[in-house]
């Protein structure tokens, strides 16, 4: 015969999304972030982020080819993805070593040990992260190494919260701008922002993490603040929402597809919930910044917000 | 010294009234079971495979403990002799069974069957059932993506890559019957086990008419009769163009075997009898050539 | 713009490459092939035998109970055979072979183009006469149309709608059938309207189709057609879905299985099925032929044609230039619910609005990947679905759990195996579970009667 007949059930057609350009997507939306972590950090951001991209995607292949003995994963770009968000969940200073053992931990125990993408719990670059928060906490919060004289010291969420300076003292311009302490990443505010709207065009993510998790915080800082006096009304919701890992959190960690919920209802729930979690720990707890633990908190939950949160089925209130 | 102390009675303490409340738990929860329920499932091979009808092991022996009448039951994994010993266990009268095997009845390999279309969508026999026939012209046969194979539990099935076919391992075979659910053709059969796992069946399902099969599949069965002719012991039977070769009756004579104009008759650990040189083989006198020799 | 309210994705509608080619008579097949099912519910059963001489338009099969449909020879000419021959999946039916002699009608029937629009009938001769011209619905589903007309007792029809959304892509039949044949559409709807007591019709098109809905609202506004109106719908799929397309015109949600569209008062009807109950009420010409597409990217010409039923797919396929080089898969209907046709001897049945070509690259599904979770197929589903869980629910057979899942609610549109970008045949397996589940539900009813 001539031409092959095929077959097969419907749909014959498909809208030609894929995983691979998904992901593409997310490390083209971080890309303007590295940029301005580059610019005010310097190149060792570029050589931290390749580290940390190489050693998940090695440890992705040989976990796959010799643990699972499966064929490779890599070509889905996932292990890509999470070594970016690794690496900007880093101070800039901090030793290669560490950043291999953290994309281990991320990779190896944040992800393969579930059976690889889509069935971690927990989102693998914070698992990395917070491993590492605990492991090395001293490189963890070394602010200083590595970075231009202008920006050593702590950064503005512990400043303000051990008041070391004021809020009113915050120029905002520069935090939209990047000139903040801080992790790789969580620096670029307008970066990071831009990013996110590019996912939303490519409709990579919805609008429901990000906001509800934004809005919360923003409501909750407001409350404290009215409570409080001082500082001007509006300051401590910007400020909270540009401090910190803010923006890189709810845009980019918290919408991590396997680790959030499926419905937007039990999106909005979730962004609430992860909103509420990091000003409690921000403001009261022991850790000046409190997004991974948040969203890791939230991950644990989203099983069961997805028990609860089913879609609205046709023809029923 | 006061913080050790103290340490060691409220631990003490704690562990005391811990175990007190414990113990009016399992005073209130008590169920009373017959012990005689663990016996047996100790005496079942535990594969927990669901092949006597049950969700598993526990609750077949639960059925043969609670059960008067247990002729129904039976475990095909664990086999007559061990039926037997649990039924004189509970004092209680096990049937007779013979040793059953699941028999793949296809025999469209590759080259006999050719594919006339290209399938595209789930590798799931299951799935391809729902909208067409197969890849093949042949309306019965095996689609080959192994539903069977990932619903045995004790991995007696396999597909061969050459011929594309489910082939089983009767030694590993435990005549389940989950197979013989899983198959959405129903080409599946659990057949009388003979020593040395010889055995003798028809390869073909095609209810279709002899003309209609041929150009679908060298392999299958045209329903022309001849074995039924053949068999001395009228074990062959032939309805909807199809012939089905009973096993309780079959002696594995092989005359059949021979008689079948397109081999769709298997043959299985056994050499097939020599073949007649072909001066007038009526269906007669060959079977009287065969019983003088 | 009205749609309906969740779920839905945005194909390329193809519509082009068939959209301006008007309605061709298709020269008549020599030999034609009738399976006695071209409807959901019982087979009909052949009144005919080998050797018989038929007339066009005479019944052939005479439906087996209520829910079944009448069936007419296409063709007059000679019963050659009674067989069991196979459909386009290969799969062996029963049908009834017709030598072609000519072309002679059985007497009654009225072939003049003549518009006749008065119809003085009471609703229950319409019913009977759309039953015995063996109307069903021509949109694909196939369900007879006179079943869908008798409403249920204690139950009022509020309003009808007629279906011209045609989402599905490429398909051209209906729009055609709008635009040229608009004039026995409406009449068809008044009709429709007057056998279930309805004031109000609405013919529902989606806004790719403008000038469609110009045509319609030019004669509705001219010929004075009361109580019917166009309305255009946001281009969405799949919106021709009857419960997406009664929430969509009404707003009303149909409650779930087994609850009917005449629960929030609505009865649902295609465009070509109202044209073809015109016909069999006015004109007294039961259902034998139809306007089916035939299109595709590769084929040489694409077309509409009026085809009388029976007809072997090979003859349009031929009359479109031949199947195209290299791979290709046939389809029974458009790519999004159409069926792979896999043998072209298969005759053109009631359900059959078009045929598409696509070659192998266009329709090739991907490589399978990991479920990564990512709520698309959620999104996307119409009917307030996981399809993600069914899917894998069904995957490990899980049926009690796919029940609860409500697995029957599925319309099988494919928008979550279309928007899945780890390419997973999500539609392929919850197909299975909804079919194991419906057993499994009759299963229980039948059990429960038992026991009564």
């Amino acid at each position: 015969m001539a031409n092959r007949i095929f077959a097969s059930p419907s749909p014959h057609i498909h809208g030609g999304e894929s995983t691979r350009r998904i992901m593409c997507d997310v490390v083209l939306a971080l890309l303007p972030a590295l940029a301005v972590s580059t610019y005010i950090l310097g190149l060792r951001v570029l050589l931290i982020t390749a580290v940390a991209v190489a050693s998940c995607v090695v440890f992705e292949y040989l976990i796959n080819r010799f643990f699972l003995k499966r064929s490779s994963t890599i070509g889905d770009l996932s292990a890509v993805v999470t070594g970016v968000l690794l690496a900007f969940n880093l101070p800039v200073g901090i030793p290669w070593w560490i950043v291999v053992i953290g994309a281990l931990v991320s990779i190896g125990i944040g992800k393969m040990t579930f059976g690889g993408l889509g069935c971690n719990p927990f989102n693998p670059a914070l698992t990395g992260r917070i491993f590492l928060l605990i492991a090395y906490p001293v490189q963890m919060t070394d602010w200083t190494t590595g970075v231009p004289d202008a920006l050593s010291g702590s950064t503005l969420l512990a400043d303000v919260k051990y008041n070391t300076s004021l809020l009113s003292e915050v120029d905002f311009l520069q935090m939209f701008g990047g000139h903040m302490n801080g992790s790789m990443g969580e620096i670029g505010a307008l970066a990071l922002i831009l990013g996110g709207l590019y996912l939303l065009w490519r409709k990579v993510i919805t609008w429901h993490i990000p906001v509800t998790i934004l809005g919360t915080m923003a409501i909750f800082a407001a409350c404290v603040g009215a409570t409080k006096g001082g500082a001007l009304v509006w300051e401590l919701p910007l400020f909270h929402i540009l401090a910190g890992g803010a923006l890189l959190g709810a845009i980019y960690m918290a919408t991590d597809y396997s680790t959030s919920p499926m419905t937007h209802k039990g999106m909005i729930i979730y962004g609430v919930g992860i909103g509420l979690i990091t000003m409690i720990i921000r403001l009261w707890g022991a850790y000046p910044e409190g997004m991974s633990f948040a969203i890791f908190i939230m991950n644990a939950a989203t099983p069961l917000i997805n028990k609860y949160c089913r879609p609205k089925r046709l023809g029923t209130k | 010294m006061n913080t050790l102390v103290l340490t060691v009675l409220t631990l003490g303490v704690l562990g005391i009234l811990l175990a007190v409340i414990l113990y009016f738990v399992a005073q209130k929860f008590h169920v009373e079971e017959d012990p005689r329920i663990d016996e047996v499932e100790k005496m079942l091979p535990g594969a927990n495979c669901g092949g006597c009808g049950f969700a598993g092991c526990r609750a077949m022996s639960e059925a043969l403990v609670t059960r008067d009448n247990i002729a129904s039951l039976f475990c095909p994994v664990a086999g007559g002799e061990t039926m037997k010993s649990i039924a004189g266990y509970l004092g209680k009268v096990a049937p007779d069974k013979e040793p059953m095997v699941a028999t793949m009845r296809c025999g469209g390999s590759c080259d006999k069957r050719p594919k006339v279309n290209h399938y595209d969508g789930a590798l799931n026999c299951a799935v391809v059932n729902t909208f067409y026939v197969g890849e093949s012209a042949c309306a019965f046969g095996c689609i080959g993506y192994g539903d069977c194979v990932s619903a045995c539990k004790f991995g007696a099935l396999h597909i061969n890559p050459e011929t594309g076919l489910v082939e089983v391992d009767a030694d590993k075979c435990t005549a389940c019957g989950a197979c013989v659910k899983a198959c959405p053709k129903g080409l599946f059969e659990l057949r009388k086990k003979w020593p040395k796992n010889r055995a003798i069946y028809v390869a073909c399902r095609s209810k279709n008419r002899g003309a209609v099969v041929m150009k679908a599949c060298k392999a299958g069965c045209i329903g022309c009769g001849k074995c039924e002719k053949v068999c001395p012991f009228g074990a062959i039977s032939i309805e909807n163009n199809l012939a089905y070769i009973d096993h309780k009756k079959c002696k594995l004579c092989r005359k059949c075997v021979n008689e079948c104009p397109t081999g769709a008759i298997k043959i299985v650990n056994m050499e097939p009898l020599p073949k007649e040189p072909k001066v007038a083989p009526t269906a007669k006198s060959e079977s009287k050539a065969e019983e003088t020799k | 713009m009205r749609t309906f309210p969740i779920g839905g994705i945005h194909p390329a509608d193809n519509k082009e490459w068939s959209k301006d080619k008007a309605i061709e008579q298709l020269e008549l097949p020599n030999e034609v092939r009738i399976p006695v099912v071209q409807h959901i519910g019982a087979p009909a059963n052949p009144i005919v035998a080998k050797g018989d001489k038929v007339l066009t338009g005479q019944l052939i099969c005479e439906a087996v109970g209520f829910v079944s449909a009448n069936i007419h020879s296409p063709i007059s000419g000679i019963v050659t055979a009674v067989d069991s021959l196979p459909n386009g999946q290969g799969q062996r039916q029963n049908m009834i072979v017709i030598k072609r002699e000519g072309d002679e009608w059985i007497e009654g029937v009225d072939l003049t183009p003549k518009l006749k629009r008065e119809c003085n009938l009471s609703s229950s001769e319409i019913i009977a006469k759309i039953k015995s011209a063996g109307i069903v619905g021509l949109g694909g589903a196939q369900f007879p149309t006179h079943v869908k007309l008798s409403i249920p007792e204690g139950q009022r029809a509020e309003i009808l709608i007629i279906n011209g959304v045609e989402c599905e892509p490429y398909l051209t039949s209906d729009y055609r059938n709008m635009i040229e044949r608009g004039e026995m559409l409406l009449t068809g709807v008044e009709i429709l309207m007057r056998a279930i007591g309805v004031e109000r019709a609405v013919i529902g098109v989606e806004n790719n189709k403008p000038d469609a809905i110009a045509h319609l609202n030019t004669i509705i506004a001219r010929d004075n057609y009361r109580g019917i109106e166009v309305m255009p719908l946001k281009l969405r799929y799949p919106q021709g879905g009857e419960k997406q397309l009664i929430a969509a015109v009404t707003g009303r949600e149909v409650p779930p299985p087994p609850a009917l569209p005449i629960s929030v008062g609505a009865v649902v009807c295609n465009v070509s099925s109202a044209i073809a109950v015109y016909e069999a009420v006015q004109k007294n010409k039961p259902l034998v032929e139809r306007v089916v597409t035939i299109t595709g990217k590769h084929l040489q010409s694409t077309h509409n044609y009026m085809v009388r039923f029976g007809t072997p797919t090979s003859t349009l396929l031929e009359l479109a230039g031949g199947l195209p080089e290299g791979d290709v898969k046939i389809l029974n209907g458009g790519p999004m619910m159409g069926r792979s046709i896999v043998d072209i001897t298969a005759p053109i049945i009631k359900g059959c609005s078009g045929i598409t070509v696509l070659s192998g690259a266009e329709a090739a599904r991907g490589k399978e990947g990991a479920c990564i979770k990512c709520a698309k197929c959620v999104a996307a589903c119409p009917m307030g679905l996981e399809p993600y869980l069914i899917s894998k629910l069904a995957r490990l057979q899980k049926w009690d759990m796919a029940e609860e899942h409500n697995t029957i609610d599925c319309i099988e549109c494919g928008c979550c195996s279309y928007t899945c970008p780890s390419n997973l045949p999500l539609l392929d397996y919850i197909r299975i579970g909804k079919q194991t589940v419906m057993t499994n539900i009759r299963a229980r009813a039948a059990a429960n009667n038992n026991k009564k």
